[in-house]
């Protein structure tokens, strides 16, 4: 019953790969927009928030579709990353780990905004005092106070991205070997007569990521708050 | 020394128009809370940019809105010890106190690090968390991180307001010490005439944003006193 085949582990390997791709490729223009979105002011600044937060809304088919019909491989910008990068998103990997840098984004932007907007900026000014350039100003004093904010964040989206069912299989399909995931597994062992089992496994291999991520993450937010309010 | 101030600007309702010049070693500005002290020091310090003024130290020019100069505050070299002590919590005592020679430069005059320990009594706490420090404490890491930092004049906004009696009795003769033996002009805010008696050569008594009286601290006093 405990025991994982060979075709389970080639999915939670998988999946590992691309979590953890979609993640770290996404955190830096996770933590750039949710700079802007917690200090800039600027017109279509709402917008460009609705634009971040709309995956998590949307229905993920749709998010899925959207994907396919933009970097498909008749798709415009699909055919010229193909020809001019050699970057291919279509039944791949890689549009495993697109989808769910999508999906993932909201949550990751939302956590390391709320640890930016929690920053004391009086403390920056007396950065700015001392001496700091405002770009010294952000790499030592507020990316040191919110990176308990910005690992919540990777975290979240990382967990989030090791979940992502529908935008994959919408925009990927289920490939086994290629875009086949622990999800997209889960959902062909509830469709064929005796795979109870192992769908059973996998669920509870997924929930025990699914909750110690979620354990991790609210332990460093927590972390966040004490660290900004130190008095 | 010399420090020489011109500020006009709004601020919601508030209206700043505050002149003065000064040749003192440690210069006070007094009024009561709400007369604009602090938002000189921020004008001084460019953390807060009038629509008309200028801020000259010693002679060199850090803000001339008619001649459209404004140096940025991390280029002003303007040691600012605010109300609140505004330490960094991620770092420690000695982290906060060496922050500023980070961006000091190797050219200039440094304060030495041991002098300025010594000055403030911090040998003791340099390894220690800030959130570990008394008030009075802190305001002592305040005062030791700005003058590390080797500024050209050095700001203090009412160093004292947040710290109880005892407290105040515990950092005053650091104060004191302070103005004896720090190498730059200090501005000194506080609405407390007795802190102002003990430490100030020249008085800017203040009310509603403006510029009341710039004269000596027996002569202030007086004036504070007509007015109330």
């Amino acid at each position: 019953m405990f025991t994982l085949t060979g075709e389970e582990l080639v999915a939670i390997k998988l999946s590992l790969r691309v979590a953890l791709v979609a993640t770290a490729l996404s955190l830096p223009v996770g933590i750039l927009i949710a700079l802007v979105l917690a200090r800039g002011r600027f017109l279509g600044r709402g917008l460009l928030n609705a634009l971040v937060l709309v995956p998590l809304v949307l229905p993920p088919v749709v998010t899925g579709y959207l994907l396919l019909l933009t970097f498909g491989r008749n798709a415009p910008v699909g055919r010229w990353l193909a020809d001019q990068l050699g970057i291919v998103f279509a039944f791949h990997w890689t549009g495993a780990a697109l989808a769910s840098a999508i999906m993932a984004f909201p949550l990751m932007v939302r956590a390391i905004r709320l640890s930016i907007e929690a920053v004391d900026r009086k403390l920056e000014q007396a950065a700015a005092t001392l001496g700091a350039s405002r770009l010294s100003v952000f790499a030592t004093v507020t990316l040191p106070l919110i990176a308990p904010g910005i690992f919540a964040g990777a975290i979240l989206a990382f967990a989030r991205a090791m979940g992502e069912f529908g935008a994959t299989i919408t925009f990927v399909s289920n490939i086994p070997g290629e875009t086949q995931t622990l999800p997209t597994l889960v959902y062909t062992f509830t469709q064929v007569p005796g795979g109870d089992a192992a769908a059973l496994r996998l669920t509870l291999i997924s929930l025990a990521i699914s909750l110690a991520a979620i354990l991790v993450s609210e332990a460093l937010a927590q972390r966040v708050s004490r660290r900004l309010h130190a008095i | 020394m010399s420090l020489e101030v011109s500020a006009g600007t709004h601020l919601g309702e508030f209206a700043l128009d505050a002149d003065f010049k000064s040749e003192s070693r440690v210069t006070a500005i007094f009024g009561s809370s709400g007369s604009g002290k602090t938002s000189v020091l921020n004008v001084i310090a460019g953390l807060l940019r009038p629509e008309r003024g200028r801020v000259a130290v010693d002679g060199t020019v850090l803000l001339d809105t008619g001649a459209g100069v404004f140096v940025s505050p991390h280029r002003r070299r303007i040691g600012y010890v605010f109300q609140d002590d505004r330490l960094f919590p991620h770092l420690s005592v000695k982290g906060n106190l060496t922050y500023g020679r980070i961006f000091a430069g190797s050219s200039r005059n440094h304060a030495s690090f041991e002098e300025v320990i010594d000055l403030l009594d911090l040998g003791s706490l340099l390894h220690r968390g800030i959130a570990a420090l008394s008030g009075g404490e802190k305001q002592r890491v305040a005062i030791g991180r700005a003058l590390l930092s080797s500024p050209r004049l050095l700001l203090l906004d009412e160093p004292l307001s947040s710290l109880d009696e005892r407290r105040k009795e515990e950092v005053m003769p650091f104060l004191e010490k302070l103005r004896d033996r720090a190498s730059m002009p200090i501005v000194y805010v506080s609405h407390v005439l007795s802190e102002i008696e003990r430490l100030a050569g020249t008085v800017v008594l203040m009310a509603s944003g403006r510029v009341l009286a710039v004269d000596d601290a027996s002569r202030v006093k007086a004036k504070a006193a007509e007015l109330r």
